[in-house]
């Protein structure tokens, strides 16, 4: 293992790690900027040391585990979350050279980290031993299985253009054009996959305040709660990162460096899924199933075939 | 479906619209005069104290949060002898201000009263009363009522005819 | 890799142990998650990484889950740990246990027996696994879909309220 190589992956998990706790500043400034609001902004410029507060303020918090919870797995639930998010970062190629590994299997380790972090949600409500919790890790595994699988479906357009799983093959394969266009199916449904598995608010009914009270999180305090809030942020970033990669050209664009145009895009879209989650209300949860299994994934079904049935035209043709 | 990206565009939009916060401590703002904040005992025109220590705010408040002990000076005026209220406790629901006979006491459209100490939160007299009628300007509860004090007999008082003298013949 | 091979078989061996002697069945099914994630490195190290993924996709993520999911819903109380622990009795297990040993004995001596071929490491790219199956083994693909269809259908079906009726 070089020098090199240990510098990004230091790199990444720290880079990443402060991303999301700043995330926490973002966000609440960005829905205040839609709902006409300042949020906060008096600690620090602008409200920057926000998340310093909120840091003390999270460590300091006695670390509560209720005498009725399931020790062990109770403990181990939350960490379930932020490793597989941070695993799943290693494939993520943020510039030519910059990434951890480059998978030749890169999708599908992101997919498959991605369906190991439901065990996170499943587990913490279900050691809580409490109603609510059981109530909304139910609603998750339910929910984060469906959606699971169309998210790979979604995926799969692009690996058939691409033909290559592995992640930076599949940014050079977007040169002259971006995913987005010929795939822009794909790119809805895996927006969409993709904020149901961070459980970003159209979809949070795992922790829908209003009747589960917290979901799956109820029993959780201190550190242990700000592992499950940070892993929410870690998954926001990995999607929206994904979705760069893979539908939006990566690395590529003029005159900037490949990582700006990596890190604008990322912005970009994680901007998006905040505006996302200032205008839509959340939906009951038989219609988030139902939607998920009856439109998602017969859409994503045709999107495969008609993908596959292009390419193999236009291999006829040539 | 279109509805949903319809939703997304307007909240979009309201990113370049005013943001309505008022930055509190920094930038003032207006209340409406009946405001129900800040507690305080009001005067009469001429100066004197309105309480007359009647109990009846004590009496109304669901909280209990009012104490006070009638006296009298040598003329026969009734007036607190101390008057205490706990804000702490106080949930500025105004029915003292109701349920006053004389407009002493009043709800005033403040509320900047946060303290670190929760005993500073115990108002005594000398902090309620103020050096004027408060929201009713002419009003003078002792010129209007038949009791007589100093320096007003019965009789005196605004449209109060004399006292008939029970012990004369005359009509 | 070597080290890696070995060090992940040896924890899928004893997570699949734990797996049979916990007393809880949450604890359990975590044991065997860890231990098809053992298995998976295992594929890993032996070059076979589309297997792998799809080890950690399909089984740990996916049926695991509903595994979990449903012993969730049955909360299982004392009652059952009770059953286990009488279950776990050597009465019970020590026959089924000494048979399976000779088994496996054999086994190792046949093992043994064997030319010695070593483990061979040999890469796979997900194309190549992806044209073996829709090449080759194209009618045990097609069969294996008939059998999930049906068994989709039948699940279907058996799921299905009464026709007319409709839950209020």
């Amino acid at each position: 293992m070089s020098l090199w190589s240990i510098a990004v992956v230091l790199g990444v998990l720290f880079g990443v790690l402060t991303l999301a706790a700043a995330l926490i500043w973002v966000e609440r400034r960005l829905l205040a900027l839609w709902q006409d609001r300042y949020g906060p902004n008096r600690v620090g410029p602008f409200g920057v040391l926000q998340v310093a507060a909120d840091m003390i303020k999270i460590f300091t918090k006695q670390d509560w585990i209720p005498p009725f919870a399931d020790k062990p797995v109770f403990v181990i639930a939350p960490a379930i979350i932020v490793v597989t998010v941070l695993l799943a970062f290693a494939v993520v190629p943020f510039a030519p050279g910059i990434v951890v590994e480059d998978l030749n299997i890169g999708i599908l380790f992101f997919l498959g980290m991605s369906s190991l972090g439901v065990y996170s949600i499943i587990l913490g409500g279900w050691a809580s031993n409490n109603k609510y919790a059981l109530l909304g890790s139910l609603r998750a595994s339910a929910q984060m299985l469906s959606y699971e699988v169309f998210m790979g479906l979604s995926l799969m357009g692009v690996v058939v253009l691409a033909g290559s799983f592995r992640l930076s093959d599949i940014v050079e394969a977007q040169r002259g054009l971006w995913f987005a266009i010929p795939q822009l199916p794909g790119l809805i449904l895996f927006m969409i996959a993709g904020s149901a598995e961070s459980r970003r608010i159209p979809f949070d009914l795992p922790e829908s305040e209003s009747e589960l009270v917290a979901g799956y999180h109820v029993e959780y305090s201190g550190m242990k709660f700000g592992m499950f809030f940070v892993g929410e942020y870690l998954g926001l970033i990995l999607i929206s990162s994904m979705i760069t990669t893979l539908f939006l050209g990566g690395w590529l664009g003029p005159v900037l460096p490949p990582l700006a145009w990596f890190f604008i895009k990322t912005f970009a879209l994680i901007a998006f899924f905040v505006l996302v989650r200032a205008s839509l209300p959340r939906p009951r949860f038989d219609q988030v199933m139902s939607w998920g299994w009856k439109t998602m994934l017969p859409l994503a079904l045709l999107n495969i075939a008609a993908t596959g049935a292009a390419v193999l035209w236009r291999q006829g043709g040539q | 479906m279109w509805s949903i990206v319809k939703t997304i565009w307007t909240v979009f939009l309201h990113a370049f619209q005013k943001r309505i916060t008022v930055q509190y401590p920094e930038e003032g703002f207006n209340l409406p005069p009946r405001y129900r904040g800040r507690i305080i005992l009001s005067r009469d025109p001429d100066g004197g104290e309105r309480c007359v220590a009647c109990y009846l705010c004590a009496v109304a408040c669901p909280v209990d949060c009012i104490a006070l002990q009638a006296t009298q000076d040598e003329t026969g005026r009734r007036y607190p002898e101390f008057f205490r209220i706990n804000f702490s406790r106080c949930i500025f629901c105004g029915y003292c201000e109701e349920a006053c006979p004389t407009y002493a006491i009043q709800l005033t459209p403040d509320f900047h009263m946060s303290e670190y100490n929760r005993r500073n939160l115990v108002y005594e007299k000398d902090d309620l009363l103020i050096n004027g009628p408060g929201k009713y300007p002419g009003y003078s509860f002792w010129q209007i009522s038949g009791v007589k004090i100093g320096g007003k007999d019965k009789g005196e008082a605004e449209r109060e005819a004399r006292p008939t003298d029970l012990q004369s013949l005359l009509p | 890799m070597t080290l890696a091979f070995y060090l992940s078989a040896v924890v899928a061996v004893i997570a699949t142990a734990l797996t049979i002697t916990r007393l809880h069945a949450i604890h359990a099914l975590l044991y065997l998650t860890v231990s098809l994630l053992a298995v998976s490195l295992v594929f890993y190290t032996l070059g076979a990484t589309f297997m792998a993924a799809l080890e950690v996709i399909i089984y740990a993520g996916a049926i695991m889950v509903l595994f979990v999911f449903v012993v969730m819903m049955l909360n299982l109380g004392s009652r059952a740990i009770e059953q286990e622990r009488r279950i776990l009795k050597p009465g019970t297990w020590l026959g089924p246990g000494i048979l399976s040993l000779l088994l496996m004995v054999e086994f190792g001596w046949l093992l043994a027996e064997a030319p010695v071929r070593g483990t061979a490491v040999a890469h796979f790219e997900p194309k190549e696994v992806g044209i073996a199956l829709y090449g080759p083994y194209l009618i045990a693909v097609e069969l294996a879909s008939i059998l999930l269809l049906g068994a989709l259908v039948a699940a279907y079906h058996l799921g299905s309220r009464e026709p007319g009726r409709r839950e209020t």
